[in-house]
C-alpha cells in the first residue's frame, strides 16, 4: 500500500484527480438507481392506501389479498428493502470504489448479480405476503425460501464491498465506508439470527426455534437494528460522503467520526427491549434496553453535529442547491427523530406511547425526513453524474419537491403526535365515578380526522416524489446537447 | 497502559479491513449476547403457573390463519399491568402464557383492542359475524371484512404442523399427533365424542364456530383460536410468587 498520503482525506484526493481513474462499475450502480425511484414510488403509492383503508375501510375490498393485514408488510419492505435498500446499494458500492479508488471487486458480473439477486428477493417477499405468506414477524416477515436467498446475495454483498477494499490503491478506508461495512456484517448477523426456522415440509410456511419471551427478545434485537443499522449506519455512510461532495468541504471532524462511529455501533444492539416495556419480558432487560436507548441519543447528536457542521463555510449553498437542501434537512430530522426516539424509550413515557399512533408518527419522521430525504439528495447529485449529464433538468422542481415532502411530514408527524398521545390518553381516563372514560371503539372513532390529515401528508409526500421521478427521468434522457447546467437553471 | 494509548492511532484500524471487520463483529455482538443468551439460561424468565398447554389442532390452525392476515399488525396480545389495562382487558399477560407461541404474537400497536384475554368474553356467533362483517356490529369499526373465511381449510395438513411444532420443542405427544385430524374434526362439531380431544388438551371447548357443523372452515379454527386466548391459566390459584421474575 503507497504510503504518506494518510492525512488528506479520500474524497480530497479523489477530486485532486492525483491518479488515473479506475474503471468503475457503474451500470448496476444505475440500476440500483433507477430502482430505488420505482420502490420509492410504489412503496409510498402503497403507504398512502393503507393510510386511506384506516379512514375509509371499505378500501380493504373485502377481497383477502387487499386487506391492510396483508399489505401493511408490503409497504414497509418496499419502503425499508426495496426504497431504502436499493438506495444503499447504489451508494455504497458507488461510494466504495470512488474513495477505494478501485474498481469494483467481481467486476460488471458480481454488481449485476447483486441487482437481480437482491430485487428478486423482494419481488418474491412481496407477493408473498398477498398470498398470505408470512412469517408473521414485523420487518421479518419474508418466509425462509426468500430468507435463504438473501442470506446468500448478502454475503455476497459482503465480499463484493469487502473485496473492492482490499483492493483500495488508498492507505486510509474512508469513514463512509465504516458505515457501511457495519451495515453489512450487522445485517447478516441479525437476519440469520432472527430467521432460525424449521420449515413445514416442503411447504412456504415455517416455524421459529425460539417461543414467547425469547422470541419477542430475538424479534426486536433484529427489528430494532434493522433501524440501527439498516436505516441509520448505512444511511450515515450516505451522510459521510454525500454531504461532503455537496458541500465541497472536507468532514467537519475527523476524531468525532471515529468517536460517533464506535459509540453508535456499540449501544445501537442494545435499545431492542425498548420495544417490550411493560411486557413479560424480565424487568432487567427492559431497563437495560430503556437505559442504553438514553445513552444512544450522545453519538446519534455527535453524528447529526458532525455532518451539520460540515457545512461551515458552506451554508449558502442551501440558497441555491436545493439538493444540498435535501440532504441538510435529512440530518435535522435524523437530529429530531434520534432526540424523540430516547425520550420514548423511557418506560413512564412509553407507558403512554406504546400500541398508539405516536410510535408510527416517529418511524415516519424518520422514514421520511431523514432516510428519505437524504436519498432524494443522493439521486440529484449522483443521477446526473452517473449518466454523464451536467446538470438536473429543472432545480426548481426539486424546490418543489422539497417544499411538498416538508409539508407532508409535518402533516403525517403532527397527526400522529394529536392522535397517538389523544389515543394513550383516553385509554387510561377515568371518569368521576372510577370507571374507565372511554369504551376502546371510542378511541377508534376519535382517530379518523387524523387518519385523514395523516393520509393528506401522504399524498404530498407521494406527489413529490412523483416530480422527482419525472425530473430525473427528463434529465437522463436528455440529449448531451441540449442539456445545461443546473446553475444556469436555477430558479 | 499509558504508552499503549499514547502510541494508539486510529489509522491502524482504518488501514486494516480484517482488523476494522473484526473488531466491528465483536462490538455488535455484546449487547445482543448480553439480553438474549440468559433469557434461556434463567428459569424464573418463565413462570411456574399451571395450565398452559399446547394449542389444540382446530386452534393451531385458527392460529396460522391469524399470522397469515396479520392480525398483529394491528392488534397486541400483550396486557400489560396496569390499572386501566386491567380493568379492560384483564390480568397482565404472563411469558408463560405464550411459551408455545412459535412465532409470538404479542404485536406492537393497537389500531383495535388486544386480544390477549378476548377468549369467553364474545359468543361463537358474535365472533363469526363480526369476522365477516365488523361494521354489522361495531359501526365505528375500521377492521377489514373477512367473508372469505368461510371456506374449508387448506394448506399443510395440521398433522404435518404439529410434528414441525416438535421438532422445534412444541411438547406435543405421539398420541396427539396422531389423533390430530380427528381431534381437529371434534372440536369442531359437539354431536362428536369429545372425550379423548378434553383429556389430550385440558380445557379444549368443543363448539359450532362458524354456525354451521357440517364443515370445517378457516372461520371455525380462527374463532376456536380466538376463543381460547387467555384462558388457560387460572388465576384464582396464582400465588404471587410463582410469577416473580428476576
Amino acid at each position: 500500500m503507497p504510503e504518506g498520503s494518510a492525512t488528506i482525506p479520500a474524497p480530497v484526493l479523489e477530486r485532486l484527480h492525483l491518479s488515473t481513474q479506475p474503471d468503475y462499475v457503474d451500470g448496476p450502480v444505475r440500476a440500483f438507481a433507477v430502482a430505488t425511484v420505482f420502490w420509492g414510488l410504489a412503496g409510498f403509492a402503497a403507504g398512502l392506501f393503507i393510510a386511506l383503508q384506516l379512514a375509509f375501510p371499505a378500501l380493504n375490498l373485502g377481497l383477502e389479498w387487499t386487506t391492510f393485514g396483508r399489505l401493511r408488510p408490503l409497504h414497509t419492505s418496499a419502503v425499508i428493502f426495496a426504497f431504502g435498500g436499493n438506495a444503499l446499494l447504489f451508494s455504497s458500492l458507488y461510494i466504495v470504489q470512488r474513495t477505494c479508488r478501485a474498481r469494483l471487486f467481481g467486476g460488471e458480473d458480481a454488481g449485476w448479480f447483486l441487482f437481480g439477486g437482491y430485487n428478486l428477493f423482494i419481488v418474491v417477499a412481496a407477493t408473498g405476503y398477498l398470498l398470505g405468506i408470512t412469517q408473521g414477524k414485523e420487518y421479518a416477515e419474508p418466509e425462509w425460501y426468500a430468507d435463504l436467498w438473501l442470506a446468500v446475495v448478502w454475503i455476497a454483498y459482503l465480499v463484493v464491498f469487502g473485496g473492492t477494499i482490499l483492493r483500495r490503491t488508498e492507505p486510509h478506508i474512508y469513514v463512509a465506508n465504516w458505515f457501511f461495512l457495519s451495515f453489512i456484517i450487522t445485517i447478516a448477523m441479525l437476519h440469520i439470527g432472527n430467521n432460525v426456522v424449521l420449515p413445514v415440509g416442503l411447504s412456504s410456511r415455517s416455524y421459529t426455534f425460539a417461543a414467547g419471551v425469547q422470541d419477542a427478545m430475538i424479534q426486536w434485537w433484529y427489528g430494532h437494528n434493522a433501524v440501527g443499522f439498516f436505516l441509520t449506519s448505512g444511511f450515515l455512510g450516505m451522510m459521510y460522503y454525500f454531504i461532503p461532495k455537496q458541500a465541497d468541504r472536507p468532514i467537519y471532524s475527523y476524531r468525532l467520526s471515529i468517536v460517533h462511529f464506535w459509540s453508535l455501533t456499540f449501544l445501537y444492539i442494545w435499545a431492542g427491549p425498548h420495544h417490550l416495556h411493560y411486557t413479560a419480558l424480565p424487568d432487567w432487560a427492559q431497563t437495560l434496553g430503556m437505559v442504553f436507548s438514553i445513552m444512544l441519543w450522545m453519538p446519534s447528536w455527535g453524528g447529526m453535529i458532525n455532518g451539520l457542521m460540515t457545512l461551515s463555510g458552506a451554508w449558502d449553498k442551501l440558497r441555491t442547491d436545493p439538493a444540498l437542501r435535501f440532504s441538510v434537512a435529512a440530518v435535522g430530522f435524523y437530529g429530531m427523530a434520534t432526540f424523540e426516539g430516547p425520550v420514548m424509550s423511557i418506560r413512564a413515557v412509553n407507558a403512554l406511547s406504546h400500541y398508539t399512533d405516536w410510535t408510527i408518527g416517529h418511524v415516519h419522521s424518520g422514514a421520511l425526513g431523514w432516510n428519505g430525504f437524504i436519498i432524494f439528495g443522493a439521486l440529484y447529485w449522483i443521477v446526473p453524474k452517473l449518466w454523464n449529464k451536467p446538470g438536473l433538468y429543472s432545480t426548481r422542481l426539486v424546490s418543489w419537491h422539497f417544499w411538498l415532502a416538508s409539508l407532508g411530514i409535518v402533516l403525517y408527524a403532527a397527526a400522529m403526535w394529536v392522535a397517538g398521545i389523544m389515543q394513550g390518553l383516553m385509554w387510561r381516563a377515568y371518569d368521576s365515578l372510577g370507571f374507565l372514560q372511554y369504551s376502546f371503539v371510542e378511541s377508534v372513532a376519535a382517530m379518523h380526522p387524523y387518519y385523514v390529515i395523516r393520509a393528506g401528508g401522504g399524498v404530498l409526500y407521494l406527489a413529490g416524489a412523483v416530480l422527482m421521478a419525472v425530473n430525473l427521468w427528463r434529465t437522463i434522457a436528455a440529449s448531451a446537447a441540449s442539456a445545461v447546467p443546473a446553475t444556469l437553471r436555477a430558479a | 497502559m499509558v504508552p499503549f494509548f499514547r502510541r494508539f492511532s486510529h489509522a491502524l484500524i482504518e488501514r486494516n479491513l480484517l482488523l476494522l471487520g473484526v473488531l466491528t463483529l465483536i462490538t455488535i455482538s455484546i449487547g445482543g449476547l448480553v439480553q438474549v443468551v440468559p433469557l434461556f439460561t434463567v428459569e424464573s424468565t418463565i413462570e411456574r403457573v399451571h395450565g398452559v398447554r399446547p394449542y389444540t389442532p382446530l386452534e393451531l390452525m385458527g392460529r396460522e390463519i391469524y399470522v397469515r392476515e396479520g392480525c398483529y399488525l394491528c392488534h397486541s396480545q400483550m396486557v400489560r399491568p396496569f390499572r386501566d389495562e386491567a380493568e379492560r382487558y384483564g390480568h397482565y399477560s404472563l411469558a408463560a402464557e405464550s411459551m408455545y407461541d412459535r412465532p409470538f404474537q404479542w404485536g406492537s400497536k393497537r389500531t383495535g383492542p388486544d386480544l390477549a384475554r378476548v377468549g369467553g368474553r364474545y359468543s361463537d356467533d358474535w365472533h363469526a359475524m363480526h369476522l365477516r362483517d365488523p361494521r354489522s356490529l361495531v359501526p365505528e369499526s375500521i377492521m377489514p371484512s373477512y367473508p372469505f373465511l368461510d371456506r374449508p381449510l387448506s394448506g399443510v395438513s395440521v398433522t404435518e404442523r404439529m410434528k414441525t411444532m416438535r421438532a422445534v420443542g412444541v411438547p406435543y405427544t405421539d398420541e396427539q399427533i396422531a389423533r390430530a385430524e380427528a381431534d381437529l374434526a371434534a372440536q369442531a362439531n359437539p354431536n362428536v365424542d369429545g372425550s379423548g380431544l378434553t383429556q389430550r388438551y385440558a380445557r379444549a371447548r368443543q363448539g359450532v364456530f362458524d354456525g354451521d357443523e357440517r364443515r370445517v372452515t378457516e372461520m371455525d379454527a380462527l374463532v376456536a383460536y380466538l376463543q381460547m386466548l387467555g384462558t388457560l391459566v387460572d388465576f384464582t390459584d396464582v400465588q404471587p410468587d410463582a410469577v416473580k421474575q428476576r
